[in-house]
């Protein structure tokens, strides 16, 4: 009986002091939070800010004193920005429908467990995975194959990933197949199948595989900093990666403030930073719908 | 008998072939795939054969004469080689560590936060900068870190009066690397623990909510050993990639100065030999790296498997 009733005396007492440590708990972990998201967003937001300062770009952290677009002026008045931004979308659009069509009739085919030989093409694809060639080899392949210096070079060596596949192929699977045998019994050929009743049906996927792979192609400098020196096919990261070096190589080689003319001015660097970046910003929210299936291809897209 | 077992081979590959012809419209859908990993995947592994050739501007590929482990021989002798590693284990060994960790420790924060716009808004912040590419964070980067730049006027407004361009310090460079990158991918690196996180069964917080178990503890009895598997793979990943560096980070942000501590294993490979033509030689370097990397990656997978109950994550 007392031993009763002290539990119940001591219960609720436990219990108050416990919701209290688990607001102290959750109040600090707003406030980290917080910080968290603010290291994050301040540093971004202070270079998109000095980009409309003018010519005091760089020079503050918050807000301009005044606001100027003479940077962007700049930087669209040379054409070769224009060039550099419509081989950037071309090759983004491009890959993205080339790379989705391979990758998904693939899909499809071995989406079907009677497959003839499918076991030696997972094989195959598993290897493509754990090894690769490596810099040197894939270089002196692209240079065999007539690439270097060819828009192609941005399409097609990306145009099949064994890893997008597999997303494919595995939402392939969880598609009913009562959905295709009706189709089937009326004379429809596996290709008719695939166009009129599984690409319909996969719009999620797809768009998952087709965003992923298309911040891919915008972000991508590496292959034109490979393969590609004629100027014509830069696109704006590779564009954007020449004014930076160069600035940077002006600065650590002592030429500074005096010598600016040769180099680009801070504010333009911005201004291009900002205009390479927005694509991505713009898709973002699309992109946010697909972040959990994505994170399976972003670990392997690095 | 064995007659018998001969037609039934035979039989069995005509069958085969048969049930292939069949499918012939499936079989068109996987052939490009093949052939696309043929050329981009395959002949590149097959030219990781340069690393035991001497290759020149003249030679094709299979007629550049066997020179065995000679390009190997070298590797042990060359200073600047042994300088880049150096550089990309210091680098890594920071990166890896925090960004182990601190994802682990922010999915936890995020997933206890309560109010859902706020969280909602924190994720999407913090994923952001994973899919900006390193030329526009290198820019960035650069901007933050130069003399009039807004490190330095936060580090004024606390009273440290500086004026140094950091990029230009060497001795600071493995920091800004590995630390750049943690604040690229940190955010990123929650989602895969926050996935799993969310399938973990809610009673059982509310039965150590009744047995009056306080946040901190349920965190640690609950949430992680529930994230054990997944804790253990991104740790085997860690380690296996001590020696991989990011060639894109490394070109923008190496410049004269820096060098000596910015020069990674992938930017020494691209300057030998794309820079300076030494295409065996710089080929013997990557394959010697990626040995390495499979090796790791088998020894810790043997580990945690050990550590695990047996139970492999790979």
């Amino acid at each position: 009986m007392t031993d009763a009733k002290k539990t119940n005396h001591e219960r609720p007492r436990a219990r108050v002091k416990e919701s209290k440590g688990n607001r102290v708990f959750d109040v600090v972990n707003v406030i980290l939070m917080t910080l968290f998201a603010l290291i994050i967003i301040i540093p971004m937001w202070n270079v998109v800010i000095s980009s409309f300062a003018g010519k005091n770009a760089g020079t503050f952290v918050f807000w301009p004193k005044e606001v100027s677009i003479a940077n962007y002026i700049r930087v669209f008045s040379d054409n070769s920005i224009w060039q550099s931004m419509f081989i950037s979308v071309a090759k983004t659009v491009v890959g993205v429908v080339f790379h989705l069509f391979l990758c998904s009739i693939v899909a499809y085919a071995l989406s079907k467990r009677d497959l003839k030989g499918r076991k030696l093409y997972s094989a195959m694809g598993i290897v493509t995975m754990f090894f690769s060639g490596g810099m040197i080899p894939t270089y002196l392949l692209i240079k065999s194959l007539g690439l270097l210096n060819s828009f192609w070079v941005y399409i097609l060596p990306a145009m099949f990933s064994y890893y997008d596949m597999v997303i494919l192929m595995n939402f392939f699977r969880d598609i009913p197949d009562s959905l295709e045998e009706s189709a089937k019994i009326d004379g429809a050929s596996d290709w008719r199948v695939f166009f009129s009743i599984i690409v319909p049906l996969s719009k999620p996927a797809l768009a998952t595989i087709g965003l992923f792979h298309g911040v891919w192609q915008w972000n991508d400098f590496m292959t034109t900093k490979l393969y590609v020196t004629n100027e014509a096919l830069y696109p704006l990261q590779m564009r954007l990666y020449d004014i930076i070096v160069q600035a940077q190589a002006a600065a650590s080689n002592g030429l500074n403030a005096q010598v600016s003319i040769a180099t680009t001015s801070k504010g333009v660097q911005l201004a291009t930073i900002v205009v390479t970046m927005l694509p991505i910003l713009i898709l973002y929210p699309f992109l946010q719908k697909y972040f959990v299936t994505g994170t399976m291809l972003g670990a392997v897209k690095e | 008998m064995e007659k018998a077992n001969k037609r039934s081979t035979g039989v069995r590959i005509k069958d085969w072939c048969r049930a292939w012809a069949r499918q012939w419209q499936l079989q068109t859908m996987v052939l490009p795939g093949i052939i696309a990993m043929i050329i981009f995947n395959f002949i590149p592994i097959y030219g990781l054969s340069l690393a035991f050739r001497s290759y020149t501007v003249t030679s094709t590929m299979a007629s550049a004469p066997w020179v065995g482990l000679e390009n190997f021989k070298i590797i042990i002798n060359d200073k600047y080689f042994w300088e880049s590693v150096q550089n990309t284990i210091g680098i890594s060994a920071i990166k890896l560590t925090i960004e182990f960790f601190l994802p682990i420790i922010i999915a936890i924060m995020i997933f206890e936060l309560k109010w859902t716009p706020f969280k909602k808004v924190v994720q999407t912040i913090t994923y952001l900068p994973h899919f900006l590419s390193w030329i526009i964070l290198g820019g960035m980067l650069i901007t933050w870190l130069s003399s009039n730049g807004m490190l330095n006027q936060l580090l004024n407004l606390i009273g440290i009066a500086t004026k140094d361009n950091h990029i230009l310090n060497a001795n600071s460079y493995w920091g800004i690397a590995s630390l750049s990158d943690v604040w690229k991918e940190a955010g990123w690196g929650t989602i895969l623990y926050l996935a799993t996180m969310s399938k973990i069964d809610p009673t059982y917080y509310e039965a150590a909510e009744m047995d009056g178990a306080s946040k901190l503890r349920q965190i640690w009895s609950i949430t992680i050993p529930e994230m054990s598997s997944i804790i253990s793979l991104n740790l085997i990943l860690s380690v296996s990639g001590l020696f991989n560096s990011n060639l894109d980070q490394t070109l923008v942000l190496m410049n004269s100065q820096n060098q000596p501590k910015a020069e990674v294993i992938n930017s020494y490979v691209y300057r030998v030999g794309l820079t300076q033509g030494d295409f065996s030689y710089a080929t013997a370097v990557g394959l010697g790296v990626s040995i390495i990397s499979v090796v790791l990656l088998i020894i810790t997978n043997t580990v945690t498997k050990k550590l695990n109950d047996n139970k492999s994550v790979l």
